[in-house]
């Protein structure tokens, strides 16, 4: 019997299971193979959904399901806490001592939010990284009667990279709707030397902020909310005041990630190979989705396309031949909406060698969007697209 | 520019890195430095020898040097407050 161990049942840990189950059933149901997804909730969270609880009327019990429900029923699921991981013995202990030896590892194990990384994030800013915070700024934006509002990146990397200009945007056309954009003011702030990470979607970005009247703030690295005077003040020496503050937090990789001597400190991402998905050097460690290092979006697309890879990989480990087809390698390809607001959006596709182009923005790609999201749960989880 | 009198304090090797990962690791190392350090950063990023003098001017620190080496960039920053 050969155990694949998954950890995380997330996008990428839930479908690379599935996935391994569709091409590896005859020797599962032989008893030769084993799949085993240990996750730390049991329950199945469609994080891009967030943001819509802030500003789309989404309510947090659409956005999460059973993980069993979504996974194989050929799929064993432990519900636990990783505590270590030994690769030299094949071995990870759960938190309450539960030992589960492996022979293929996946590390599907996403990223979390650190916003005690920063004093006064809690009090002071918003965001909309889990169900909680997000539900939290949309009571924020419904008191709001006008003011200044200052949204921000707080670390790098973090999850969803054109979430900020999104919310940013969506916010601009609610102020408009609600009667309170001439009554306010909202500044962008980007850590690095344009809107976004990725200079064609700058170039597409910049033009609808400068419209919408968004001020960019270029190279505005957050250093520190000073809660009395209501600023906050950048690395680089700028401060701007706010009424209303919206941050994405810090993200960091699990911990005991880095106590395992997986992946380095302080962020804690998995070194892994950008196109064999292999953690080091080590010949049977996979990693996807937000866990790993890899210069690309951290976001479920992502998890998505590297998921078929990751099966691919293991199958053809198991089955003594080499890896082949179009699944063979991971060429970095990302798929994701970007909303625009006033019910527009365009669409990112991009991989390693090829940038994004984004078409011109129009209300087909917002709801693509919105059906994207409604029609998750069957579709992506389950290996339909 | 002339590397003779400067003494590094710490090196960022961030080759193979991409933008912005060169940029986010020097920021790293001038946010955990003492001023007066001076820090060199190595990248193969193209973007970086761009970028990072950007931030450096915007950010009051001192560019000591940026030269060209065999497959990368290596720019040199003081830590000025």
């Amino acid at each position: 019997m050969q155990r694949i161990l998954i950890l995380g049942g997330g996008v990428g840990g839930t479908l690379t299971a599935n996935l391994l189950v569709k091409k590896l059933r005859a020797r599962i149901d032989r008893g030769e193979v084993e799949i085993m997804v240990v996750d730390a909730t049991g329950q199945h969270v469609y994080q891009p959904g967030f943001m819509y609880i802030a500003m789309g009327g989404e309510r947090a019990a659409n956005l999460e399901r059973p993980e069993r429900s979504l996974l194989d029923k050929r799929v064993t699921l432990v519900v636990g806490k990783v505590a270590q991981v030994d690769d030299a013995g094949r071995v990870v202990t759960l938190e309450d001592g539960l030992p589960l030896s492996y022979d293929q590892l996946v590390l599907a194990t996403g990223s979390r939010i650190v916003p005690e990384a920063i004093e006064h994030f809690d009090t002071e800013a918003h965001h909309f990284y889990t169900a909680e915070a997000a539900a939290r700024l949309r009571t924020a934006l419904d008191r709001f009667k006008g003011g200044r509002i200052v949204i921000g990146i707080a670390g790098m990397p973090y999850k969803c990279p054109p979430a900020p200009l999104e919310v940013a945007f969506l916010i601009e056309s609610e102020l408009r709707d609600r009667g309170l954009r001439d009554r306010s003011t909202i500044d962008f702030c980007s850590p690095i030397g344009r809107a976004f990470t990725i200079e064609s979607v700058s170039d597409m970005a910049t033009p609808i902020l400068e419209t919408k009247g968004i001020e960019l703030h270029t190279f505005f690295n957050v250093e520190t909310i000073d809660a009395e005077r209501k600023v906050v003040q950048s690395l680089e020496g700028e401060e701007l005041p706010y009424d209303l503050l919206i941050l994405v937090p810090p993200h960091k990789g699990q911990q005991f990630l880095m106590d395992s001597g997986l992946a380095p400190a302080p962020g804690g991402w998995l070194p892994t190979d950008r196109h064999t998905l292999l953690v080091g050097e080590r010949p049977n460690v996979y990693a996807l989705g937000d866990a790993t290092d890899l210069p690309l979006s951290k976001a479920g697309s992502t998890a998505h396309f590297e998921a078929p890879v990751v099966a691919e990989r293991i199958t053809a480990a198991i089955l003594g031949r080499a890896p082949a087809g179009k699944h063979a390698d991971y060429e970095g390809k990302v798929m994701c909406f970007f909303e625009i607001g006033d019910g527009k959006g365009t669409l990112l596709q991009f991989d390693y060698d090829h940038p994004p182009k984004p078409p011109k923005p129009n209300q087909l790609w917002h709801l693509g969007k919105i059906v994207f999201n409604k029609t998750y749960w069957h579709t992506v989880p389950k290996g339909r697209v | 520019m002339t590397e003779t009198a400067v003494t590094i304090t710490r090196t960022v090797d961030a080759r193979g890195s991409f933008c912005p990962g060169p940029l986010m690791e020097l920021i790293r190392a001038i946010r955990e430095s003492q001023v007066g350090d001076v820090i060199a950063v190595y990248s193969s990023d193209k973007g970086s020898k761009i970028d990072i003098p950007k931030w450096i001017e915007k950010a009051g620190h001192r560019l000591i040097a940026l030269e060209v080496r065999d497959g990368y960039d290596e720019m040199v920053v003081e830590k000025l407050r």
